[in-house]
């Protein structure tokens, strides 16, 4: 294995001030890498935190704790300035594509943004050049250049926002939710589209979702969070195929399948609701859900260990 | 007849615009037999929605029905006058949105809004109504049913409102139950949960359902027969194995094509090439055709709905001849 | 390049593109900014269209005269024609209705984008300074600062642009809030733009609508704040004329000599109905979510 790790996330903490003086903890002590080269899908239902882990990664939420390293240089206690150029090589693709884009830019302004941010071009000509060069990389085409963002389609926006984070011929995307606003067949083309612009310049993803028909496509390793927390994280084939953790059990059992010779008379559905993020269950998160929960489960909280080649978070297999 | 909850035949909705006239709803004729499920499924601004909508008569300004019948249990819900209709809605013909936030009142207990809805058809006294309140929480698989009849929209998850919604929808036991898109809003754990308890609704209550979604995974699970929609027409119809086993318009096998698995990996997914028209600007003849991989010249001309098995109706002139092939 | 150029005329947010949708699409609004702008025109060029001066006694036998062909509007209590006094009114209260609201749109913006974005310590200080603003009658308040300061047209633009911005800056200050949560401004944050750059590029450009509306609003309060001034013996240095001090004068006569007061009314009425419908068909035209539907 010799994967280069491009971003090290350790021990990760983000929390949410309430009225009063409540806390949510968005993200509870996570740790993980981001190897070079790799689409790595962030997975979880609304709420577990995945959206402001993502944001976290790049800075755009501060974190209470822990520590962010890229390529090797610890990023997180940077001030703005020394930051900067570490926040071009990490960029974003946001989920709505309605709101995404200023509707009072043109598609020309909005792509041409981070370029002028970091003054790349020398002339505005040049950067109307540029501009136009990389919304013809995503299938737009020049004639788009001076429309509005919303003279297009849920899917054209999309690719405007990706030409706008691939602008600055970053090493690092966080991609959060991309395609679940558009339509299914147009979500397929975003798909492929965003596939094959990752293997043109050599892009690094970390792709947030809810969707896991989505993530199987996309992704080479997947990371299931539940309420702050990781509890899996391993190679797609590995974890589809063979789920470990309860929880990543019961998400992928609840996807409806396309196919109806394989309903079944009986699903395994998961008991309950999802615990409140303002005070969460002790021990381990997920336990007042779980059908194999045990007195310890309630009490201490698992720990990372290898299961299988890949790692859980479970009491199940100390 | 007996056994037919709802016969919609050549309904048509248009909204009238400054631009001209958009027909959303074109010529659907829908059939839905009691204790079944019916779902419709496209993608967005296909008219499914719309339909729904023509359904429950709830179209918004500037849109209108122009033409067709709907008739529920053998009455004609288009000759009704509007406060007739009313009296219909809730009691015999009910409908839930996709998102259940926004259709709550945030400031009145989601207990009281339930009950609300009973005693607007039912002469019963409040006790009795809540009562009625308490035992329909149970029957939709609230837990602690007295303890959240008193909270407020907001304290309640995603999938709580959900079901408040369909316990709102199911409360006078209407014949007919229209889901727009429920369980779109949802987590896929919660999407399975609601999807298990309109099954079971379908059985306990007698009510028969017409789902909406764009999942062609939901429509699978949970449907016994399903309408393909494209810019405001059907364009396929047939029984559920049917429909994914031999979907015979180049859009439905599109759309089926479009499914991601969850077995293999697929190293590019399929698509359907170009977008959703515009209402406004369709093309001549089939609204599919400048999508569509196997045009040809007859696709010119307005296509009609061909009957290629029993019970299999497909608006492509293309399909007659796969049968033979 | 047909097409091209089409779009760029209908969708462009420049001055041509702008005019062509509002002709498209509100007439009315076009009416509006025409008869503004003949307003203007006549308060410009007020010693064109009349022989005499705002504050010549042009008869000396019949002081209130009915109106004639020599007095159109016939003439005031103290012998001075009527019609040339709206004139030359005209350039007063127009300048009072613009000039403070600029002042305190201008101000107030900035104080309210910053006040919404920076947040924190800028935004206690702004937004406490702000309420003690509002906490006062802002009559009360313009005439303080007119005692203080004297009579003076520049005093009168002070007066009533110190009086306005605070509500302008509450305002925007909200839309900021808004807007600062979405995503596309969130997406500027993560391209490194900085934060004034967000503030002059995404912000201020979305809340143009509601400064718009906000500004069509004022004007008319200004206009008649003007007047009100004026009737207690504050604001301009007589003997010039402004609307509202002539709609109070003539009260006195409003039985004997109508025109004295209903003119001015009529004028100001007029003027700030222009504004409010001016206002509202830019709104619609400028607010690409309005005009999307």
């Amino acid at each position: 294995m010799d994967k280069k790790i491009l971003l090290d996330v350790q021990n990760l903490k983000v929390e949410y001030a309430l009225k009063g003086k409540k806390k949510v903890s968005a993200v509870s002590d996570v740790s993980l890498n981001v190897y070079e080269n790799e689409i790595l899908a962030l997975v979880g239902e609304s709420g577990c935190g995945k959206s402001t882990l993502g944001k976290a990664m790049i800075r755009l939420v501060p974190p209470v704790s822990g520590q962010l390293y890229f390529k090797g240089v610890r990023i997180d206690d940077l001030d703005t300035k020394a930051f900067m150029p570490y926040r071009r090589q990490m960029q974003m693709i946001f989920q709505d594509p309605y709101a995404c884009l200023d509707p009072r830019m043109s598609v020309r302004d909005i792509v041409a943004e981070p370029l002028d941010t970091y003054k790349i071009c020398e002339s505005k000509e040049a950067t109307t050049q540029r501009v136009t060069e990389l919304l013809e990389a995503v299938g737009l085409k020049e004639d788009h250049l001076y429309r509005y963002a919303h003279q297009f389609s849920g899917g054209q926006r999309q690719r405007v926002g990706i030409a706008r984070a691939i602008a600055l011929n970053p090493a690092f995307i966080v991609c959060d939710e991309p395609v679940s606003a558009l339509d299914v067949s147009v979500q397929n083309q975003i798909l492929n589209l965003m596939k094959e612009i990752k293997e043109q310049y050599g892009l690094t993803y970390l792709f947030i979702s809810h969707d896991l028909s989505v993530v199987r496509f996309i992704a080479d390793r997947v990371c299931v969070m539940f309420l702050g927390k990781l509890c899996e994280i391993g190679d797609t084939e590995l974890i589809y195929n063979d789920p470990q953790h309860p929880y990543t059990k019961f998400l992928l059992d609840a996807i409806p399948k396309a196919d109806p010779t394989q309903r079944r008379a009986s699903r395994l559905l998961l008991p309950g609701e999802l615990p409140s993020p303002v005070d969460p269950p002790a021990g381990c998160r997920f336990h007042t859900r779980c059908p194999y929960a045990t007195a310890e489960c309630k009490n201490t909280e698992p720990k990372m260990k290898q299961v299988k080649g890949r790692m859980v978070a479970c009491h199940m297999f100390d | 007849m007996k056994n037919t909850t709802l016969l919609v035949e050549h309904l048509s909705a248009s909204f009238f615009t400054g631009r001209g006239e958009i027909k959303a709803v074109n010529d659907v004729s829908i059939t839905v037999p009691r204790r079944s499920i019916i779902g419709i499924v496209g993608e967005s601004g296909c008219g499914k929605s719309m339909t729904a909508r023509s359904i429950m008569r709830l179209l918004k300004y500037p849109g209108k029905i122009v033409g067709g019948s709907i008739r529920l249990m053998g009455k004609e819900l288009t000759a009704l006058t509007d406060a007739e209709m009313a009296n219909v809605r809730g009691e015999e013909i009910s409908m839930i949105f996709q998102e259940p936030m926004t259709s709550l009142n945030p400031v009145m207990k989601v207990g009281k809004q339930v009950q609300e809805a009973i005693l607007l058809h039912r002469k019963i006294t409040k006790k009795e109504a809540k009562e009625e309140v308490l035992r329909m929480f149970r029957e939709v698989g609230i837990s602690e049913p007295e303890k959240r009849y008193n909270c407020y929209p907001h304290e309640l998850s995603g999938g709580l409102r959900q079901r408040i919604m369909i316990a709102m929808a199911m409360i006078c036991r209407p014949k007919l139950l229209i889901a727009d898109e429920p369980t779109t809003a949802l987590d896929v754990t919660v999407e399975a949960q609601i999807l298990e308890l309109m099954k079971g609704l379908r059985d306990t209550v007698d009510t028969s359902i017409v789902l909406i979604s764009h999942n062609l995974g939901v429509i699978a699970e949970v449907c016994d027969y399903v309408y393909v929609m494209y810019a405001g027409q059907i364009v396929e119809q047939a029984d559920t194995f049917t429909l994914f086993e031999d979907p015979r318009h180049p859009y439905t096998k599109g759309l089926m094509a479009s499914v991601k698995s969850l077995e293999d990996k697929n190293t590019v997914l399929e698509t359907i090439h170009g977008t959703v028209p515009n209402l406004l600007e369709l093309p001549e003849g089939c609204a599919f055709s400048p999508r569509c991989g196997e045009v040809c010249e007859n696709c010119r001309q307005a296509q009609s709905l061909i009957e290629v098995a029993p019970n299999h109706l497909v608006r492509c002139y293309a399909s007659k001849e796969v049968q033979h092939g | 390049m047909e097409k091209k150029i089409k779009n760029t005329v209908e969708d462009g947010h420049g001055f041509r593109s702008v005019c062509y949708r509002l002709w498209k699409e509100n007439k009315v609004a076009v009416f509006c900014a025409l008869l503004i702008v003949i307003f203007a025109l006549a308060a410009i060029c007020a010693p064109l269209l009349t022989p005499y001066g705002y504050d010549e006694i042009v008869t000396d036998t019949y002081r209130l005269s009915q109106p004639s062909l020599a007095h159109p509007l016939g003439t005031d209590e103290v012998g001075r024609d009527v019609f040339t006094r709206l004139l030359y009114g005209a350039r007063i209260s127009l300048m009072v209705g613009i000039v403070p609201t600029i002042i305190s749109m201008i101000v107030g913006a900035l104080l309210g984008i910053i006040a919404g974005f920076v947040g924190g310590k800028a935004d206690a200080v702004i937004m406490r300074l702000a309420d003690i603003m509002l906490a006062f009658p802002s009559m009360l308040l313009a005439m303080v600062i007119m005692y203080t300061l004297g009579d003076g047209i520049i005093n009168i633009f002070l007066a009533l642009a110190l009086v306005n911005w605070a509500s302008v800056a509450r305002i925007v200050r909200a839309e900021t809030l808004k807007l600062k949560e979405t995503e596309y401004v969130e997406a500027a944050r993560s391209i490194g733009v900085s934060k004034w750059k967000i503030m002059m590029r995404h912000i201020l450009p979305n809340c143009i609508p509601s400064l718009i509306v906000l500004f069509t609003l004022n004007i008319p309060s200004a206009i008649l704040s003007e007047s009100a001034l004026g009737f207690l013996g504050l604001g301009i240095e007589k003997p010039m004329a402004s609307w509202g001090l002539m709609v109070n004068t003539g009260r006195q006569y409003l039985y004997t000599n109508p025109w004295l007061s209903l003119a001015p009314s009529a004028a100001i009425m007029l003027v700030v109905l222009a504004f409010n419908f001016l206002g509202d068909g830019l709104r619609d035209v400028l607010d690409p979510h309005l005009k999307n539907q």
